[in-house]
């Protein structure tokens, strides 16, 4: 009941934080205004490249993924693969100093959720926590009270990441020390506890320290995500398929992806 | 009490809070952020003291409730402190007009820090407790703001006739 509360009064707040968020928005805009020619043309040359690479690339994972489906078939396990994107923009305020908070422009309005995963073109930033009307509050992976399952790219080992509080850096705290980790290892989301799609980036090994006399090893990665200059940020929107998924897991079928 | 004279220029109180809540929302640099001063507790500590009987316990309690749904803490929580804060301004106010500017912010200083300590204390209870000293870096700047908001608030208030 207190968070319909929340997401009501907080559409009070909405045109305050619209305003506070207007000098931001005027540089972004001047930026926009003031580039040169020149460097629109450059930019545009480097986007047009950048997107040949990405559909070459995106040929290869549609016969990936259509191979994965069939190997996972043989399995007789299913997974869900496609994620429905919604795009939403941060609106520039500071909110508590002692926490990794983000507001984002869109709200229950646009069907956004309580648990809500949000990610930028990098990796996972974090989760929706109040809903409002027009406007949403999210917290960042890296907010000190925050964790997340995740699993080592390179050899399927999990482990959970945990916020610090400071910008872009994220700890492990329980991995025995002789655990196989190293430096410039990604972490991927696991899947493990149902909130986040598996396989996003989330963050890159960065400091690792084994202390012997310490049970376990004290290692701090770096979030992959631009969590402190994501404009534009995604959604994603897969909470109608998940009943779905488990009618599909129970009759025994492989999912046949789109 | 004799006869008041019809109170208006309530519009004004209303925007002073709402530029006090923008001021508090304003994207700074990662590095200032900690020295912010707690605009929306210095507003409230003057109206409470310059106008005991239009803004009190109960504008402290609907302005930190505000605060509360902004900064996504619990619901509830700077409601709590900025009413005891509105509370303390109203027990004092007839003491702190009568103060020297110096003194006034001392004051403002005991208050705010009042605020802080409770917040921190329920932040305590929910586990998110920040643990160095530049928590309370706050309220040294509300400090020191005190006088030139008090000044520029009571032109605005003479200007518009706000009682």
């Amino acid at each position: 009941m207190l968070s319909g509360v929340r997401s009501l009064f907080s559409l009070v707040i909405y045109p305050l934080q619209t305003i506070a968020s207007i000098p931001s928005d005027t540089e972004l805009w001047l930026d926009g205004q003031l580039n040169t020619r020149q460097l629109l043309i450059s930019e545009n040359e480097a986007y047009r490249t950048d997107n040949l690479l990405l559909k070459a690339q995106l040929q290869k994972f549609t016969s990936l993924q259509a191979e994965n489906i069939r190997l996972r078939s043989l399995l007789k396990s299913s997974r869900k693969l496609s994620d429905q994107m919604l795009i939403a923009e941060t609106i520039a305020v500071d909110l508590d100093p002692y926490k990794r908070q983000i507001v984002i422009n869109k709200g229950q309005r646009n069907s956004i959720y309580s648990g809500q995963p949000i990610l930028d073109a990098y990796g996972i930033m974090g989760q929706i926590i109040h809903p409002g009307v027009a406007s949403s509050t999210a917290i960042l992976i890296t907010d000190p009270s925050h964790a997340i399952p995740v699993q080592i790219n390179r050899n399927g080992l999990r482990t959970v990441l945990y916020g610090t509080g400071a910008a872009n850096y994220l700890e492990v705290q329980n991995l025995p020390n002789n655990a196989d980790i190293e430096l410039g290892d990604l972490l991927i989301t696991s899947g493990l506890g149902g909130r986040f799609p598996e396989g996003y980036p989330v963050a890159v090994v960065v400091d690792i320290k084994r202390d012997p006399g310490l049970p376990f090893a004290s290692i701090i990665a770096e979030a992959s995500a631009h969590l402190e200059q994501s404009r534009e940020v995604l959604l994603v929107m897969a909470q109608e398929n998940a009943p779905q998924l488990m009618s599909e897991q129970t009759e025994g079928t492989p999912e046949h992806g789109d | 009490m004799g006869t008041r004279p019809a109170s208006h220029g309530g519009i004004i109180i209303l925007v002073s809070f709402s530029v006090a809540f923008i001021l508090t929302m304003l994207p700074i640099p990662e590095a200032y952020k900690i020295y912010r001063p707690e605009w929306i507790t210095l507003v409230l500590i003057y109206w409470c003291m310059a106008l005991p009987h239009r803004a009190g316990v109960f504008t402290g309690w609907t302005v930190g409730f505000l605060l509360d749904i902004h900064m996504g803490s619990l619901l509830g929580m700077h409601a709590l402190t900025l009413s005891v804060v509105a509370y303390l301004s109203y027990k004092l106010h007839v003491r702190i007009r009568l103060y020297p500017l110096v003194q006034q912010s001392l004051i403002v200083l005991l208050l705010v820090t009042l605020s802080q300590m409770l917040v921190l204390w329920l932040k305590g209870f929910t586990g998110e407790a920040p643990g160095d000293w530049s928590y309370w870096y706050p309220s040294l700047t509300s400090m020191l703001v005190w006088p030139w908001l008090f000044y520029l608030m009571r032109a605005i208030r003479r200007l518009y006739g706000v009682n």
